[in-house]
């Protein structure tokens, strides 16, 4: 919010970059990303065989590689990428390249103030690096990044000793655990996943199985005193170091907080989300067999769906609720690779358990407007892209467009857009969508 | 003794002989840690999870004509050693362990592993004999999950359920292995043709498509191939760079439900993530059981949430369609097996063949064929059970070799993972002189490249 104010809001077009014209300086472009506010697009070209860069509104980078990829716009607006030559990897941030050099890195994501990290492998060494500096500890392997809400802590789920394929009981000894800026707990687990940090960047949370049977949660390595059948990623509760998590128990799946359950029994249960005043709790439910739905505090919505629903994601007043949802009317077998069946596999947004009256090809993540009255995402319809807000699909398609972002007064929207193959950034009010 | 039991004892010191006792330390070390008390504790706790309504239903609906015996490779391939009757394979597991309320021994248990994870397949070939169509299949992957509960299960099995549980992939394959080989077939094929793209992580694609865990770990070129007839025929497709790439679902074979679950969620969530419509997996059979019967339904799934189309159906809409157009046909005779989790189990028979007429000059068909081909016999895991069974695993399917044997063909096209590894363990261990090849080996290899993707 902070950084979308200092952007844009008056200009109504710019057309940045016609990519027809890049398309034909180049053997291919991919990755096209947008920048946060709209200003640059980058994408990786190759300008010459096997030799590849990165092109932001149609500057090249005079530095070439064999491999570039992982694009993304930091919040500052520098152009980070992963970059490969002479058997090296290391990331490019803008036209500065990384003193130091990997076998591999992927994962790359950034902290809130704007460091890049990303999951590394140097030798027999897996860990973490922010801003090329590593963790001090390497280790056998590293599975995941995650990066603490202010930025100043990653953790990883790691293996601490060498296991060779096959030794079924050193495995089940336990050899995975979390680190946390390379330091691991005091202990290890036959597996770990579902790493968590809590919201003051002190504590972690992970799923764990302590042998092949028995699943619980860890704090800070410490397990919670209960075990289930099985369990999903755990949450903090903001503001606390409560910890919540589905648990399976035998009369069916729950929601736990600390071990003890504090919902009734679903089929299944699993993404809960804190509201962000952190006193509503939403999660996908199945209540019954087949059918999909988002239940909030334990009530689950009227209207469920056959296939799925997606993540719950809390309006910023945290009194609403929206979610993706999907549904099919005919059986499996009829399903075709190359063709959509008219009325299946249709996709929509629920809100608050009703569902917007049209259906899509496609839906991304639901979007609340910054005073909670609105919703909008993106939406694909016969190879087109829209903005839907509401329920209503904008009048203009796209042939490719980027998540759209609300003004801070939530007036107007910045639409990132390809049309006739040229890239536009443009600010709309929300009444001209 | 009754005369049956006394037959069979008989028949088990026969068997014996041919491949002498078999070593596994997963089921060997796995009974010393039992105890008779521990084992009742364990079934009992696990058949209420059960329900065991439908397993009752079948159990005593049976009424041991024996009909099914005649479908089993098992049982026809070792002499019609009625041990091998899969009626037997219940008599010796299921059975004893219901009407004991699972007080059986820790050797018990041993046999019984033995049964379910290296002597059915669970390809429900029998299923289609019985006159009632009982579920062995459901029945010995019941007795899987006792032994799974127990923790005997074989050695190499229980490594790649390990597998499946850390990396979501059935290899060990780690998550930089699996971009780098991505990355790395993409430089491969640009010698087949010109500027090929593998695109990672691209969101909004039409199709996803996923591979099993050997693919990267082993046989990277098939990645490669499927590349090829992606960028040939137009497709909008993109590959994860993150963990659920990988379809397929030991865990469902080794009884580990829980992991069986986690490893489809991750499959299902990445197509999410990506906003993919479809997933499009390679040519795997028991991948497709997992995502469409076993695993989505103990996630609470009635059917995947994305749909999931094989590559059988996928190149037979290429070809049907012109998407894909064939330069020559392959001229080698060849046959067809067809995998049972995807013929059987998903009907995809006549679409195989018209994929095989296709791009193939001399078919000959094994017979019997379809719904009524005869298992590989390394499928339901039997395969990943590793070399001490291998050579059990030939001998039981004699039937297969003749079946093969007889059409005369130098190729059998195995458009299943566990077909095409297993059936080329019979080929060698009968010299058969024969290959196994994937669909997707032949189709690149007869395929039209067109002017704009030739290279040099
Ligand atoms: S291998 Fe197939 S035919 Fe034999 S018992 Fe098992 S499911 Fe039945
Ligand atoms: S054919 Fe059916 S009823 Fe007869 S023995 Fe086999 S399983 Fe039992």
């Amino acid at each position: 919010m902070s950084e979308s104010a200092n952007w844009d809001w008056k200009t109504k077009e710019k057309l940045l970059v016609d990519l027809n014209e890049l398309q034909k300086k180049f053997i291919d472009i991919r990755e096209l990303t947008p920048s946060d506010d709209g200003e640059k697009i980058a994408a990786v070209v190759q300008p010459e065989d096997k030799r590849f860069t990165t092109c932001v509104n149609g500057e090249v980078w005079d530095e070439t590689f064999e491999k570039v990829w992982s694009l993304k716009f930091k919040p500052d607006n520098k152009l980070v990428s992963l970059v490969f030559r002479d058997f090296e990897w290391t990331v490019a941030v803008d036209h500065e390249m990384w003193e130091e050099k990997f076998d591999f890195i992927w994962n790359m994501q950034f902290t809130p103030d704007g460091r890049v990290a990303a999951n590394v492998k140097k030798g027999d060494d897996y860990g973490v690096s922010v801003d090329g500096k590593t963790w001090e500890n390497g280790f056998v392997e590293a599975r995941d990044l995650i990066i603490s809400p202010n930025g100043t802590k990653t953790a990883s789920a790691v293996s601490t000793k060498r296991i060779k394929e096959g030794d079924i009981f050193g495995f089940q000894e336990g050899v995975w655990t979390v680190a946390v800026d390379g330091v691991t707990w005091d202990k290890t687990f036959v597996n770990v996943w579902g790493v968590t940090f809590s919201h003051d960047n002190q504590h972690l949370a992970a799923e764990v199985r302590l042998n092949l049977y028995d699943y619980t949660i860890a704090v800070d390595g410490k397990t919670w005193e209960e075990t289930f059948g099985c369990v999903w990623e755990p949450v903090f509760k903001p503001g606390s170091y409560d910890v919540v998590a589905p648990i399976k128990t035998p009369q069916g799946w729950t929601l736990a907080m600390n071990g003890k359950p504090i919902w009734g029994n679903f089929i299944q249960i699993w993404n809960q989300k804190y509201s962000p005043d952190g006193k509503r709790i939403a999660a996908i439910v199945a209540p019954e067999y087949g059918k999909w739905t988002i239940a909030v505090d334990g009530s689950p919505w009227a209207r469920s769906f056959s296939d799925a629903v997606l993540p719950p994601i809390f309006s910023p007043d945290s009194k609403r609720v929206a979610a993706a949802a999907k549904e099919s009317k005919y059986p499996f077998h009829m399903q075709s690779a190359l063709h959509n069946i008219p009325g299946n596999d249709r996709y929509t947004i629920a809100v608050d358990g009703t569902p917007w009256a049209e259906d899509f090809d496609m839906v991304w993540d639901p979007i609340f407007s910054p005073g909670s009255d609105k919703v909008l995402t993106k939406v694909e319809k016969n190879g087109r892209y829209f903005i839907a807000i509401d329920g209503r699909v904008g009048r203009r398609g796209f042939e490719a467009l980027w998540n759209p972002v609300f003004s801070p007064d939530g007036e107007k929207l910045l639409i990132r857009c390809v049309e006739g193959g040229k890239y536009y950034r443009r600010v709309v009010p929300i009444g001209e969508i | 003794m009754a005369v049956a039991e006394k037959k069979m004892a008989v028949a088990e010191k026969k068997t014996e002989k041919a491949w002498g006792k078999i070593v596994d330390a997963g089921l060997d070390e796995g009974i010393k840690k039992l105890t008779p008390e521990k084992i009742e504790k364990v079934i009992n706790k696990a058949l209420a999870a059960m329900g065991g309504a439908r397993l009752k239903t079948y159990v005593d609906t049976c009424i041991h004509c024996g009909l099914c015996s005649e479908a089993c490779h098992h049982y026809l391939s070792n002499d019609r050693d009625p041990s091998f009757a899969p009626v037997a394979k219940v008599k010796q597991t299921m059975w004893p362990i219901l009407k004991n309320k699972g007080r059986v021994t820790p050797e018990f248990i041993r046999r019984a592993a033995e049964i379910a994870y290296t002597e059915c397949n669970l390809c429900k070939r029998c299923s289609m004999y019985c006159p009632f169509g009982i579920d062995m299949a459901y029945i010995l992957l019941s007795v899987r999950r006792i032994c799974h509960l127990l923790g005997v299960t074989p050695l190499y099995l229980q490594d790649t359920a390990h597998s499946h549980a850390v990396t979501m992939n059935q290899m060990w394959v780690k998550q930089d292995d699996w971009i780098d080989t991505v990355q790395w077939q993409e430089e491969e094929i640009r010698a087949e043709i010109k500027n090929p793209r593998i695109p990672i992580d691209k969101e909004g694609a039409d199709i996803m498509y996923s591979v099993i865990g050997p693919e990267p770990k082993f046989q990277a070129q098939l990645m490669g191939q499927a590349a090829i007839i992606m960028n040939v025929a137009g497709i909008n497709w993109t590959y994860p760079s993150f963990d659920g790439w990988d379809n397929s679902d030991m865990a469902m074979y080794s009884g580990d439900h829980e992991i069986m679950g986690r490893v489809k969620r991750a499959h299902f969530e990445a197509a999410f993530r990506l906003k993919a419509k479809k997933i499009v997996m390679g040519e795997c059979g028991h991948a497709f059981r997992s995502i469409y019967d076993v695993g989505n339904r103990w996630l609470g799934l009635k059917m995947p949430p994305v749909p999931v189309i094989h590559a059988i159906q996928f190149y037979y809409e290429l070809l049907r369609e012109g998407r894909i157009k064939i330069a020559k046909k392959f001229k080698e005779p060849v046959t067809l097996h067809d995998p049972c989790n995807v013929i059987r189990g998903r009907g995809l028979g006549e679409m195989a063949r018209y994929v095989t007429n296709a791009i193939c000059e001399d078919f000959t068909e094994m017979q019997p064929n379809r719904e009524y081909n005869f298992c590989c016999c390394a499928g339901g895991g039997v395969i990943n059970c590793g070399p001490p069974w291998a050579k059990k695993r030939a001998i039981s399917n004699r039937v297969k070799a003749e079946q093969m044997k007889e059409t005369g063909a130098h190729i059998v096209i195995t458009p299943c993972h566990n077909c095409h590894s297993g059936i080329e363990d019979i080929i060698k261990y009968y010299k058969l002189g024969m290959h196994t090849k994937f669909f997707s080996e032949i189709l690149v290899e007869v395929m039209e490249i067109p002017e704009e993707f030739k290279v040099g």
